[in-house]
C-alpha cells in the first residue's frame, strides 16, 4: 500500500508539468498583460514604463526562460510573489485557502450525511410517496444555483433576525479560525456549506439510489436474503458496502472542485475565498498567481483522487488484492 | 411417514409490461426427507421461480404468489410472518443458486458469509462461528480451511465458490437443500465433483434435496424422483427410474431424445427439441406443449390435459395422447 502511494504521487509529477505548461501558454494567449492593465489607467501607455514594467517583473526575457523559472520555483517551493499585490504567492493563497477548505469540508459533510441515508431509503422505497418526495428535493437541488439559494438563505436570515430582534443579522465577513472563536467561525462557513451542500447532496443522493438499487438487484443480495438474515444487515453489510464505490468517486470529484470553484458562492457570501482570488488574479492578468492558483486546483484534484483510490481499495478487496 | 415439503397448486405470476406472466401455474410435489427430487425442464419453464416460491424471495413487484400451499415441516409457508418466513430461511431450508462467480458478496470474507449466518440463526459468537465455518469448509472439501476463510469469493474459483455455497447452505443443519442449477455455470469435469458432494452431504446428513436442473443424466444419476416441468406446470413425475426408461409424456420424451444416454447405442442421433417454449403471457386453455408435439390432435386444443396416473403407482403425465405416444415408442 505504501509503495502504492508514492508510485501515486510520483506519476502525479508529469499531471502537474501538462498543468503548468498549459496554464503558462494559456495565460500567454490572452491578449495583453498586467503591466498594460496597470498603467492603461490613463488611456495611452507611455512605452518606457511599459518596458520598465516588464523588466521589472521579469517578463523581458524570453518565454522560455519564464517558464522554466516557473517551473524551477515550484520544484523548489518557492511560488514567487503575486505580480499584482507584491506580495508572496505563497501568503496569498493561504490568507484565502482555510476558508474554501472549511467550506469544502462542511458541504462534503452535509452532503454524506444526508445523501447516503437517503439516497439508500429512496432505493429500498423505490417507487413510493418517499420515493417520490427525496427524489423532487434531489432534483431540486441540481436545478437551483447555489448562489440563489444563498441569497434567499441570506435574505431570510436578515428578515428573521430584524424581526425577532430589532437589528438585523448579517455573517461576519472576516475569517477567523475554528479554533479561535468557533462560534464566529461556524456562523461565517456554515450558511454558504448548507447552500454548497445541498445542490451536492442531491447529486451524491441520485448517486446512492442508483448505485443502491443496482446492488440490490444483484446475486449475492438475494443470497443474503435466503440466509434469512435480518434486514439491517443485508443493507449495512451486504448492500451499501457495494454501493458506496461510485458514491466515492463522486464526492472525490465534487469535493476537489469546491476548492477554487465556488466563485460566485464565495462572492454572495462576501467570502474571501480561492474562488475569488483566482477571478482576481486573472482579471489582473497576474501570472504567478493565477499560475500557482492553477497547480494548487490540480494537486487538489490529484490528492483527492488518490484518497479516493485508498478509499477503493478499502472497500474492494477485488482491488486490493489485485 | 409425513412429506418434509408438500407443494399443492402453488401459483406465482409477473406483472409485466408484457402483461401477465404464469411462471408457476399450479403445480403440485413433495419431497421426504432425506430424499433427493429432482426438476426438470427448458430454461424459462419456471423451474427457478418456483424454488423461490419456497423461499418467498420471488421479487414483489413484480412477482406474486396468487395461490397454493406450501406445507413444510407441517406448517404453510405461504401463511408465516415474514420474520417467522426468516428463521426458515438459511436455517431450516439452504439454497444454492446457480452463480457460484456472482452469488457471493465480493466485498467480504467467505468466512463471514458463513459465520453471519451462523450468527443469525444458530446466536453463536465470533469464536464458535468461526471453528464451525472451519468444519464446514473441511466438510465440503475444501482444503486449508482456515486460511480460505480469510480470502475474498475472488480468489476462489467457480467450483470452490459453489463449496463455499453449499457449506453455508449446510451451515445451520437445515433439513431441506434447494440447489437451482448448482453446476450449470461450472466446467464438466468440475459438474460431476459438485453433483457427487452433493449426492454424498445430503445422503451422510440426512438432508432432503431439490434439485433443479435442464440435464437429464443428472436426474438419472442423482435423483429418487423427478418432476418434468414445461410452461409453468408439471408436465411428468415419477420415480427417476421409471421417468428415464418409459417416458409418458412428448415433452419428456424429446428431453430425453436431446442428451446423450448410456443406455442407447452411441451413434444414435441427437434431437434438439423443436420451436421454441411459449410465451407465458400468451397461453390459451389448450395444451401448451401442442405447438411442438408432433402427436398433437384438435382434442389437445380443447383443454389442458391434467396429471394423471400412467403406467407405474406414483407415475403421473398430463397428455391426451399417451396411447398414440405408446406405440411410437414401441415402433422406434
Ligand atoms: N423478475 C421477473 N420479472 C418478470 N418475469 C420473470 C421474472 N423472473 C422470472 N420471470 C419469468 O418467469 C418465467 C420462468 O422463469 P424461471 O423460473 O427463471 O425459468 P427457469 O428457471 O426454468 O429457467 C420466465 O418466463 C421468466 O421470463
Ligand atoms: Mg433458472
Amino acid at each position: 500500500m505504501y509503495r502504492y502511494i508514492v508510485n501515486r504521487l510520483l506519476l502525479a509529477v508529469p499531471t502537474l508539468v501538462g498543468a503548468a505548461a498549459l496554464v503558462f501558454l494559456l495565460m500567454r494567449l490572452i491578449p495583453g498583460d498586467i503591466c498594460l492593465v496597470r498603467l492603461s489607467g490613463g488611456g495611452s501607455v507611455d512605452a518606457d514604463a511599459l518596458a520598465a514594467c516588464h523588466a521589472d517583473l521579469g517578463m523581458d526575457r524570453s518565454v522560455l526562460l519564464q517558464f522554466l523559472s516557473f517551473l524551477g520555483g515550484f520544484a523548489t517551493f518557492d511560488f514567487g510573489t503575486s505580480m499584482w499585490s507584491g506580495k508572496p504567492v505563497s501568503y496569498e493563497i493561504l490568507t484565502r485557502l482555510p476558508i474554501s477548505l472549511e467550506i469544502a469540508v462542511l458541504a462534503t459533510v452535509v452532503a454524506i450525511a444526508i445523501a447516503i441515508p437517503l439516497g439508500t431509503l429512496s432505493a429500498l422505497r423505490q417507487n413510493t410517496w418517499t420515493d417520490f418526495v427525496i427524489r423532487t428535493v434531489a432534483i431540486a437541488g441540481i436545478a437551483t444555483p447555489s448562489f440563489w439559494l444563498g441569497i434567499i438563505a441570506l435574505i431570510i436570515v436578515l428578515d428573521v433576525t430584524s424581526a425577532v430582534s430589532g437589528t438585523p443579522w448579517m455573517p461576519p465577513i472576516d475569517y477567523v479560525p475554528l479554533w479561535q472563536d468557533p462560534v464566529r467561525n461556524l456562523s461565517m462557513a456554515i450558511l454558504p456549506a448548507l447552500t454548497v451542500g445541498y445542490r451536492y447532496s442531491a447529486v451524491t443522493m441520485r448517486m446512492t439510489r442508483s448505485a443502491m438499487l443496482e446492488v440490490l438487484r444483484e446475486d449475492y443480495i438475494r443470497t443474503a436474503r435466503a440466509k434469512g438474515l435480518v434486514h439491517r444487515l443485508i443493507i449495512n453489510r451486504h448492500a451499501l458496502k457495494n454501493a458506496l464505490l461510485p458514491v466515492v468517486t463522486l464526492i472525490g470529484i465534487e469535493f476537489a472542485f469546491l476548492i477554487g470553484g465556488l466563485v460566485v458562492t464565495e462572492q454572495v457570501f462576501n467570502l474571501n475565498g480561492i474562488g475569488r482570488l483566482f477571478v482576481q488574479a486573472v482579471q489582473n492578468q497576474d501570472y504567478t498567481l493565477t499560475q500557482a492558483l492553477v497547480m494548487l486546483v490540480v494537486a487538489v484534484f490529484v490528492l483527492t483522487n488518490l484518497v479516493v483510490d485508498i478509499l477503493y481499495a478499502w472497500l474492494d478487496p477485488r482491488i486490493r488484492y489485485a | 411417514m409425513a412429506a418434509l415439503l408438500e407443494v399443492r397448486e402453488l401459483r406465482t405470476e409477473f406483472r409485466t409490461g408484457a402483461g401477465l406472466v404464469r411462471a408457476v401455474d399450479g403445480i403440485s410435489y413433495t419431497v421426504e426427507p432425506g430424499e433427493t427430487v429432482a426438476i426438470v425442464g427448458e430454461s424459462g419453464s419456471g423451474k427457478s421461480v418456483s424454488a423461490l416460491s419456497i423461499l418467498r424471495l420471488v421479487p414483489d413487484p413484480p412477482g406474486r404468489i396468487t395461490g397454493g400451499t406450501i406445507r413444510f415441516a407441517g406448517r404453510d409457508l405461504l401463511r408465516l410472518s415474514e420474520n417467522e418466513m426468516r428463521q426458515v430461511r438459511g436455517g431450516e431450508i439452504g439454497m444454492v443458486f446457480q452463480e457460484p462467480m456472482t452469488s457471493l458478496n465480493p466485498v467480504l470474507t467467505i468466512g463471514r458469509q458463513i459465520t453471519e449466518t451462523l450468527e443469525q440463526h444458530r446466536a453463536m459468537d465470533r469464536a464458535s462461528a468461526q471453528r464451525r465455518a472451519i468444519e464446514l469448509l473441511s466438510l465440503v472439501g475444501i482444503a486449508d480451511p482456515e486460511r480460505r476463510l480469510r480470502q475474498y469469493p475472488h480468489m476462489l474459483s467457480g467450483g470452490m465458490r459453489q463449496r463455499v455455497m453449499i457449506a453455508i447452505a449446510l451451515a445451520c443443519e437445515p433439513k431441506l437443500i434447494i440447489a437451482d442449477e448448482p453446476t450449470t455455470a461450472l466446467d464438466v469435469t468440475i459438474q460431476a465433483q459438485i453433483l457427487e458432494l452433493m449426492k454424498d452431504l445430503t445422503r451422510r446428513l440426512g438432508v432432503a434435496l431439490v434439485v433443479i436442473t435442464h440435464n437429464l443424466g443428472v436426474v438419472a444419476r442423482y435423483a429418487n424422483r423427478v418432476n418434468v416441468m414445461y410452461a409453468g406446470r408439471i408436465v411428468e413425475s415419477g420415480s427417476a427410474a421409471a421417468v428415464y426408461r418409459t417416458p409418458q409424456h412428448p415433452y419428456t420424451m424429446a428431453l430425453l431424445r436431446s442428451v446423450p444416454r448410456l443406455d442407447r447405442p452411441r451413434r444414435s442421433r441427437l434431437d434438439p427439441i423443436e420451436g421454441q417454449p411459449p410465451d407465458l403471457t400468451r397461453l390459451d386453455r389448450g395444451c401448451s406443449f401442442r405447438p411442438r408435439c408432433r402427436f398433437a390432435d384438435e382434442g389437445c386444443a380443447a383443454a389442458r390435459p391434467a396429471l394423471e396416473t400412467a403406467g407405474e403407482r406414483d407415475h403421473l403425465a398430463a397428455c391426451f395422447r399417451r396411447g398414440a405416444l405408446l406405440g411410437a415408442e414401441a415402433a422406434e
